[in-house]
């Protein structure tokens, strides 16, 4: 009765209770502890390495679909490099992503600038925006980053800027940053300057698209990964900051438990029907 | 000749931006860096392109009254509105803090593009609920893999685990089960073996099309039947 019940139940009773496990640890959130994994102390470590006061190239390969994920480690990252004092460079590669990054560089850069710290656009970090060309764009920036990008997404000539007086080339980077949502992305960066320009680099990603990466991790391409909010939360815990990924954490648990309930009562339904059909 | 100069120009092109990978001087290099930086170029005109045949396809099942014409009419009205705004009246300052432009893209575009992200959990649940079965031995390895990685990389995984396994009465060694290192274990070496197969073989199938392209036997990339 209860399995007959299950099996022809609506499919809107099953988006509201996945609504409800979503929206209520939001609102009323559980804490549960966050346990930073290898891949994510080496992202910590590889960036805490990074001379400090160095220029950074931070390449946010995103759009607003992606935002909820790969934000909040576009700002713990930026924190970590500003803490160091370094100076950041971003560029973006996805059309409509450029926007939601400068919200995201804006703020973090707030944030400083709140606590006495005078961060300034142009000199202490700079968004040169989105450029068409994907693969042909990063090659493009190894024979010189201004040639690129002309101008920066305000429209400065790039050149004109303080930051880019000691930028030339890759050579100017100790690391790239790489937060990606897929296509372009980290694998593109990985075989296009990585391999070509012996740039050092970590990478923030997306879930779904992490175990792709892994190879990468392991072969020492990549010498840190963070994968989706998980990623990003532990990211947060070892950077001791509560963020919106740790927040994030208590609702994508009970999701993840919600869908792998589903699997299982989705199977009993199925093998009970089997049995059924071939006692019959 | 209609082929053959496309043909030509692919191998010419094709033959010059490969060695320029290889190649660090300047007669190979040079042309090597300016063909890439007309790559770029060629991608933006991609945009223009794909706008005209936006509005072809739309328009044309607007007049001909398709059943979602007022969707394709919707697209085209958020299109014109977008265009014109970005090209005549916020013009090179379209993305500034106060433009139309990017109160649009605040307040239009984020939203939709978002929910149309968020609408996948929906979906996943159900389609876990509904699609995925254990019919074979295979498949039941995938779906144990699956759930192990699944809960045992959020923190609930461990809390539940914990709250089963942390029992004074059970043996020692039970105690410390846990689904983090069992689904790191699972993403570092089972995982990534299949991962590295599919991208070495993706690897050389691309060096043999990229090859194919180049001395002209692969074609298809001219439109056509052969």
């Amino acid at each position: 009765m209860a399995l007959s019940a299950l099996e022809r139940i609506d499919r809107r009773w099953i988006f509201l209770v996945v609504g409800l496990l979503v929206l209520v640890p939001l609102l009323w959130p559980i804490g549960l502890p966050v346990v930073p994994t290898t891949p994510v102390r080496q992202y910590h470590d590889a960036i805490a390495a990074i001379p400090d006061g160095s220029t950074v190239l931070m390449s946010c390969d995103y759009d607003p679909a992606s935002t909820p994920e790969l934000a909040p480690m576009t700002e713990t990252s930026l924190r970590q490099l500003w803490d160091k004092r370094c100076k950041v460079v971003v560029t973006v590669l996805w059309n409509g992503g450029a926007a939601v990054v400068d919200q995201s560089i804006e703020k973090v850069a707030d944030e400083y600038r709140a606590r006495g710290v005078p961060l300034v656009d142009g000199v202490d970090y700079v968004n040169l925006g989105y450029k068409s060309g994907n693969e042909a764009v990063m090659v493009l920036m190894g024979q010189g980053i201004a040639s690129a990008f002309p101008r920066d997404q305000r429209g400065r000539v790039t050149t004109q800027l303080p930051i880019m007086r000691t930028v030339t080339d890759y050579s100017s980077f100790p690391m790239l940053v790489n937060i990606s949502a897929g296509y372009p992305g980290t694998k593109e960066w990985v075989q296009q300057v990585n391999s070509r320009f012996h740039l050092p680099m970590v990478s923030g990603c997306t879930a779904v698209s992490a175990p792709e990466f892994f190879p990468y991790l392991q072969s020492g391409q990549l010498r840190g990964l963070l994968g989706g909010m998980a990623g990003a939360a532990e990211y947060e815990v070892l950077r001791k900051e509560r963020g919106a990924a740790t927040s994030g954490m208590d609702a994508q648990s009970m999701a993840h438990l919600f869908i792998a309930l589903c699997i299982v009562a989705g199977n009993v339904v199925h093998w009970t029907r089997r049995r059924a059909g071939a006692s019959a | 000749m209609k082929r053959e100069i496309p043909l030509f120009l692919t191998a010419v092109i094709g033959a010059i931006v490969l060695a320029g990978f290889f190649v660090p001087h300047p007669y190979v290099s040079v042309p090597a860096d300016y063909l890439q930086r007309c790559a770029v170029i060629v991608v933006a005109f991609g945009y223009a392109l794909g706008g005209a045949n936006l509005v072809q396809v739309n328009l044309e099942g607007i007049l001909r009254r398709h059943p979602d014409w007022p969707y394709k009419l919707v697209l085209l009205a958020g299109m014109g509105v977008t265009l014109v705004f970005g090209l005549f009246v916020d013009r090179a300052k379209f993305q500034d803090p106060g433009t139309v432009s990017l109160w649009i893209y605040d307040h239009v575009y984020v939203p939709m593009n978002s929910t149309m992200f968020a609408l996948l959990a929906l979906f996943i649940a159900s389609a876990a609920f509904r699609a995925f079965r254990v019919r074979s031995a295979e498949a039941a390895l995938l779906a144990v893999s699956a759930l192990v990685v699944m809960i045992g990389r959020v923190p609930l995984g461990d809390a539940v685990m914990a709250g089963v396994f942390d029992h004074p009465g059970l043996p020692e060694w039970m105690r410390h089960l846990r689904l983090e290192p069992l689904q790191q274990w699972i993403m570092d070496w089972p995982q990534n073996a299949a991962k590295r197969a599919i991208l070495i073989g993706a690897a050389m199938g691309v060096m043999a099309t990229g090859l194919r392209v180049i001395l002209g036997i692969e074609r298809s990339y001219l439109g056509g039947s052969d």
